[in-house]
C-alpha cells in the first residue's frame, strides 16, 4: 500500500489523500479487535457449556452411540445430591484445600519475612524457589511418587529413616496407605505452591513504606507491635488475594492426584470432586450425569470467583 | 545496614538455605536419577554416588518420546502466537476506547480461565468426537488457543494501561489512522509485554495434561509429552531412569523460560492484577 507512511517521522500530512482514504472508524477498530475473542470464547466455552446443561437433564453414554439420550428431567442431579460418595468427594476437596492452602500461606508468609532483606544471591535464591510453580504439576506429582517409594529407596522415607529407627516404625507407604495418601498430596500441592504465596507477600513487604517503621522505632516500639500494626494490616490485602486465588485453584486440583495417587486411590481416600468428576465422564462413560456434577461443581467456583474479582476490583479502586 | 551477627542472623540465614536445599534436592534427584544405571535406581537405599550412564537418554531416542516433544512444541507455540495476538488486540480495544458492559465482559472472559479443566472438557470431548477432531494438532492447538486467551486480554491490557495514550494522540494528529498508530506506536512499546504474555502462555500449554489426556489417545498422532510421560509405564511400573531423562529434557526449557520472565512472575502469576 503507498499510502501507509513507512516511518513515524515521516507521516503523511493532515488532510492529504492518505488521511480520507485509508482507515477504519474507533468504532470499527473496536468492533474488529474484540470480535475474534468474544467469537472464539463463544465458541469454545459458552455453546459446548450449554450443550453440557442440555446433556446434564439426559441418560446418556457417549460411548454408546446407539443408545439415544433419554430425558430424566432433574433426577441426575437428584441422584447426585443424595449421594452421600458425592458429599464424601466434596469432604476430601474441602480438607485437601484448608490444609494445602493455610500450609502455603503459613510457611510462604514466613519464608517472605525471611528474605524481604538483602543479602547476597537473594536475587538467585528467589529464583530457584520460584521455579516450581512453573512446572507440570503432573510432571512434578510423577516424580513425588518416585520420592515417595514406599521402602528406603525412597528418598523421603531414607531422609527420616533416623527418626523412623527412633520411634521403631517401618517406612511409611505415603502414597499407597489410606492415612498418608492425602497427607502426600498436600506436602506435594504446598511444595509446589508455597513458592507463589511467597511471591505475593514479598511484594506485599517490600512496598510498605520504610518510614513507617523508622516512625515506630522513635517511638520504641517491639517488634511485634510493629509486625501486628505495621506489617500486617498493609500486606492483609493482597495475601487476601493470594489466598482466594489459591483456594479456587486448589478446589479444581486434578493432576496430583491422578498421578501421585493412582486417581484418587487408595480407594477413595483422595478422591477429589475434580477426580470424580474424571471418573464418572470417562471410565464409566455416565456422560449425562457427569454434566451435571459439572454444572454443580460450575457453582461453586463460580460463587468463589465472584468473590475473588469483588475483591480485586475493590483493590484496584483502592490503589 | 549494620550486620550485628546475632542468634536471630545465624537462624534466618540457615532458615533460607534449608527453603532452596528443600527446593533444590528434588530438582537435584531427578538428573541424578536420570544419569543412574536401573540397578542403582532399585538399589534398597538411594545411591548418591554412583557410575554414570546415559542409557536412560539412549532409550528416550529409541522410543516416540522426541515426536511427542514436538507435539508439544508444535501446539505450544502455535496456540500461543494465536492466543497473544488475538489477546493483544482485545487488551488496546478494551484499554483504549469504552466497551458497553466493560467490567461484565472483562469477568467473563476471566471467568472462561477459572473454570475446571475437567468440566471444560466434557462437553470438548463431545463436539470434538462430532466434529472428528479427537487427537489432531488442530483440535489441541484451537483449546489451548482459547484456554490462554483470557490470560492474554488481562495481562495485556495492564501493559498496554501502562503506555501513555499520548504517544497514539501525536500519531494520530500527525494523520495516522488508528490501526496504523496500534502498529507502529503501541506495538512497538508493548513488546517486553508481548514477550512476556507469550513466554507465560507458553509454559501453560507447554505444562497442560488434562486436555491432552482426554483430547489425545496414548500414542496418538497428536499426543503432548506430559501424558506420555505418565501413561509410559511397562510391566513392572515406571522405568523410573526413563521418566527421569524424559522429565529431565522437559522441564529444561520450562526453567530458562522462567528465568527470562522473573521480573514479571508477579504479574503472569495474578492475571496482571498485582504489579510491581
Amino acid at each position: 500500500m503507498e499510502t501507509e507512511p513507512t516511518e513515524f517521522n515521516n507521516p503523511p500530512r493532515v488532510g492529504s489523500f492518505a488521511r480520507t482514504s485509508t482507515g477504519l472508524s474507533d468504532y470499527q477498530v473496536k468492533m474488529v479487535f474484540i470480535m475474534p475473542t468474544m467469537i472464539l470464547l463463544i465458541l469454545m466455552n459458552i455453546f459446548p457449556l450449554l450443550w453440557s446443561l442440555v446433556l446434564s437433564f439426559y441418560k446418556y453414554r457417549v460411548n454408546r452411540p446407539d443408545l439415544p439420550p433419554e430425558f430424566i428431567g432433574f433426577k441426575n442431579y437428584v441422584r447426585l445430591l443424595s449421594d452421600p460418595d458425592v458429599w464424601g468427594y466434596f469432604q476430601t476437596t474441602a480438607y485437601f484445600v484448608v490444609t494445602a492452602v493455610s500450609a502455603q500461606f503459613l510457611i510462604g508468609f514466613g519464608v517472605a519475612l525471611l528474605l524481604n532483606r538483602e543479602f547476597r544471591y537473594k536475587g538467585l535464591v528467589t529464583t530457584l524457589i520460584l521455579l516450581p510453580m512453573m512446572l507440570s504439576p503432573v510432571i512434578v506429582g510423577l516424580f513425588w511418587r518416585f520420592l515417595f517409594k514406599s521402602d528406603t529407596s525412597g528418598l523421603i522415607n531414607y531422609f527420616l529413616l533416623p527418626l523412623l529407627n527412633f520411634v521403631q516404625a517401618t517406612p511409611i507407604p505415603w502414597t499407597t496407605d489410606p492415612k498418608f495418601a492425602m497427607v502426600s498430596i498436600v506436602i506435594v500441592d504446598t511444595w509446589m505452591w508455597t513458592p507463589f504465596m511467597m511471591l505475593i507477600s514479598l511484594a506485599g513487604l517490600s512496598a510498605i513504606p520504610k518510614y513507617l517503621y523508622e516512625a515506630a522505632d522513635v517511638d520504641r516500639a517491639s517488634n511485634w507491635f510493629k509486625f501486628r500494626w505495621i506489617t500486617l494490616p498493609l500486606v492483609s490485602p493482597l495475601l487476601m488475594i493470594a489466598i482466594l486465588f489459591r483456594t479456587m485453584d486448589a478446589f479444581k486440583m486434578f493432576d496430583i492426584v491422578y498421578v501421585l495417587t493412582r486417581e484418587g486411590g487408595p480407594g477413595t481416600a483422595t478422591e477429589t470432586v475434580s477426580m470424580n468428576l474424571y471418573k464418572l465422564a470417562f471410565r464409566s462413560f455416565n456422560t449425562g450425569k457427569s454434566c451435571a456434577m459439572a454444572y454443580i461443581l460450575l457453582i461453586v467456583i463460580v460463587a468463589l470467583s465472584n468473590i475473588y474479582v469483588k475483591y480485586l476490583n475493590q483493590l484496584k479502586r483502592e490503589a | 545496614m549494620p550486620t550485628r551477627r546475632n542468634f536471630s542472623y545465624y537462624l534466618s540465614r540457615f532458615s533460607i538455605l534449608l527453603v532452596v536445599l528443600i527446593y533444590l534436592i528434588p530438582i537435584y534427584w531427578i538428573i541424578v536419577t536420570s544419569l543412574k544405571y536401573g540397578s542403582d535406581i532399585s538399589a534398597p537405599f538411594p545411591k548418591f554416588f554412583f557410575k554414570i550412564t546415559f542409557e536412560n537418554y539412549q532409550k528416550l531416542f529409541a522410543s516416540k518420546y522426541f515426536s511427542q516433544l514436538l507435539n508439544s512444541i508444535i501446539i505450544g507455540f502455535t496456540s500461543t502466537i494465536l492466543a497473544v495476538g488475538i489477546g493483544t488486540l482485545s487488551a488496546y480495544a478494551f484499554s483504549r476506547f469504552k466497551v458497553a458492559g466493560e467490567d461484565d465482559l472483562l469477568f467473563f472472559i476471566l471467568s472462561t480461565r477459572m473454570l475446571p479443566p475437567i468440566v471444560v472438557v466434557i462437553p470438548i470431548y463431545l463436539m470434538y468426537t462430532v466434529l472428528k477432531l479427537r487427537d489432531t494438532h488442530f483440535g489441541l492447538i484451537l483449546l489451548y488457543t482459547t484456554f490462554n486467551l483470557s490470560f492474554a486480554v488481562w495481562l495485556m491490557k495492564g501493559f498496554i494501561d501502562e503506555i501513555p495514550k499520548e504517544y497514539e494522540d501525536a500519531a494520530l494528529v500527525d494523520g495516522y489512522t488508528r490501526f496504523q498508530a496500534f502498529i507502529k506506536v503501541v506495538l512497538p512499546q508493548a513488546s517486553t509485554g508481548i514477550a512476556a504474555t507469550a513466554v507465560f502462555c507458553l509454559i501453560t500449554a507447554w505444562n497442560e495434561f488434562a486436555f491432552a489426556l482426554v483430547l489425545t489417545e496414548v500414542g496418538g498422532k497428536a499426543v503432548t509429552a506430559p501424558p506420555s510421560i505418565v501413561s509410559a509405564t511397562g510391566k513392572t511400573g515406571y522405568d523410573w531412569g526413563k521418566v527421569a531423562a524424559g522429565t529431565f529434557i522437559f522441564l529444561v526449557p520450562v526453567a530458562i523460560f522462567t528465568f527470562l520472565v522473573r521480573k514479571h512472575l508477579l504479574r503472569g502469576v495474578t492475571f496482571g492484577a498485582i504489579k510491581k
